[in-house]
């Protein structure tokens, strides 16, 4: 399936599959990784449906959009697991998922996830100063960073945003050297220092993987 | 509001027109204009606490309400902040020399971990605007950081701030070492910052969450007059 970027940022996905038994509600952000880890495990009790991953910019509506789709799809699935970790909503996700009686992704946001929680913690403390990219970020720079922070009409704004970073890390979910070179562009554009890390999917996939 | 601002100069208007111009500006971020419209106003012996109070205060805070009500955004916000100030930079040494009312004075930083201050420094900015005199520390701020400038600044409120879900506990971490220092009720401590709500302030021993500059503000306000009203009865 052939997703476009731009609908999984301004719209998400709905339910891929209603007849399988598992809904995987997700951010859109997450939709290539997370079909990839369908397909490949043959994991045919899964559906994924997505909330818009510009969600990602304003965490605090993102509990009540988790709460509004769980509402909406309850009934048509056996189970709903968020793929989201806590996502800058400082701890809302995880005790609406309390309340609501769904599991959802460990850790503080998917740069972690997919590094691995416990790595990702080692070295957060040496790390206060990256700015992380991860494959869907890196393909949607420009829509997520450049355009929502108006540096595409106010560069002036750049030292406000990232004066104190120093560091760009790409998070790369796959070996891909397109996206190497649009997430090197994306660090010259903001003026950091550019690394690459291969992650692959992480803690994702482990995630997942017990469901049903 | 900014289609405009080549046919109108400011030198022309009358004070009443002159300052809400001068909100317009602020709203479009426009900070030549609000340095012109500062001098202009000093020039007609304003007084630079009424500048500050009536032409940027109140520009400020259409703005706020218009990014709060989801009107405007973030670039928006941060150019009227750096239009406010260029103004501020003019009146600043002006209010020292005045003798400006003074509201209590406030210690700032981000806490330890973070390097995130637009939030904080938008609050630091708002505070000093509503005449407070304000101490920022900065980014990554670790506990001493903090207790050392209360002390030595003699100030009156703490403030706290942090934009990650991982750095915003160590804030709890600060409290609580000022429980344990017996200092803890000698200060006003406010917090702030996108994961954080009013239920985490409660949780980790601050007075008040703000959600915003203007709420801190007001906040800000409210317990100094408490304070002095405490001390007026005592």
């Amino acid at each position: 399936m052939k997703l476009s970027d731009e609908r999984l940022t301004q719209d998400g996905l709905a339910p891929t599959d209603a007849s399988a038994k598992v809904l995987i509600l997700a951010c859109g952000a997450l939709a290539n990784e997370i079909l990839a880890l369908i397909r490949l495990n043959g994991w045919h009790h899964m559906s994924l449906t997505c909330l818009p991953a510009i969600l990602h910019n304003t965490p605090d509506r993102i509990p009540d959009a988790v709460r509004a789709a769980v509402k909406i799809h309850r009934s048509d699935f056996d189970q709903i697991f968020l793929a989201y970790a806590d996502c800058g909503t400082g701890g809302q996700l995880t005790a609406l998922c309390d309340e609501l009686g769904i599991e959802m992704i460990k850790g503080p946001h998917c740069y972690s996830f997919f590094e691995g929680n416990d790595a990702f913690a080692v070295r957060a403390e040496d790390e206060i100063d990256v700015f992380y990219l991860t494959d869907f970020l890196a393909r949607g720079f420009e829509s997520f960073v450049i355009k929502p922070l108006g540096l595409d009409r106010h560069p002036e704004l750049r030292d406000m945003y990232f004066g104190h970073y120093t560091r760009l890390i790409y998070l790369a979910q796959t070996d891909n050297p397109d996206l190497d070179r649009m997430a090197e562009a994306a660090a010259e554009r903001i003026g950091l220092r550019y690394e690459r890390k291969f992650t692959g999917f992480g803690d994702l996939a482990a995630a997942l993987q017990p469901l049903g | 509001m900014s289609d405009q601002e080549d046919e109108i100069i400011l030198s022309e208007l009358n004070d009443e027109e002159l300052v809400l111009q001068m909100h317009d500006d602020l709203y479009d971020g426009l900070a030549e204009e609000i340095t012109e419209g500062v001098n202009i106003l000093l020039e007609r012996d304003w007084a630079p606490y009424k500048v500050l109070t009536e032409a940027l205060v109140a520009g400020m805070t259409i703005v706020g309400h218009d990014f709060r009500d989801g009107i405007l955004f973030v670039p928006e916000v941060l150019l009227a902040a750096n239009a406010m100030k260029a103004g501020m930079a003019i009146l600043k040494p002006l209010l020292i020399a005045t003798g400006a009312p003074r509201m209590g004075k406030m210690v700032i930083g981000t806490v330890k971990g973070d390097i995130h201050d637009i939030g904080k420094n938008l609050v630091s900015m708002m505070m000093e605007g509503a005449g407070f005199e304000v101490v920022d520390l900065g980014i990554n701020n670790a506990v001493d950081s903090y207790l050392d400038a209360l002390e030595a600044e003699q100030a009156d409120i703490l403030g706290m701030s942090a934009l990650l879900t991982t750095t915003m506990p160590y804030m709890k971490v600060v409290i609580d070492t000022m429980i344990e220092k017996g200092i803890r009720d000698d200060y006003t401590i406010l917090v702030g910052g996108a994961p954080l709500n009013e239920e985490f302030g409660k949780a980790i021993g601050a007075d008040s969450y703000c959600r915003d500059a203007a709420v801190a503000v007001e906040t800000a306000k409210d317990y100094m007059l408490r304070k002095h009203n405490q001390l007026a009865a005592g």
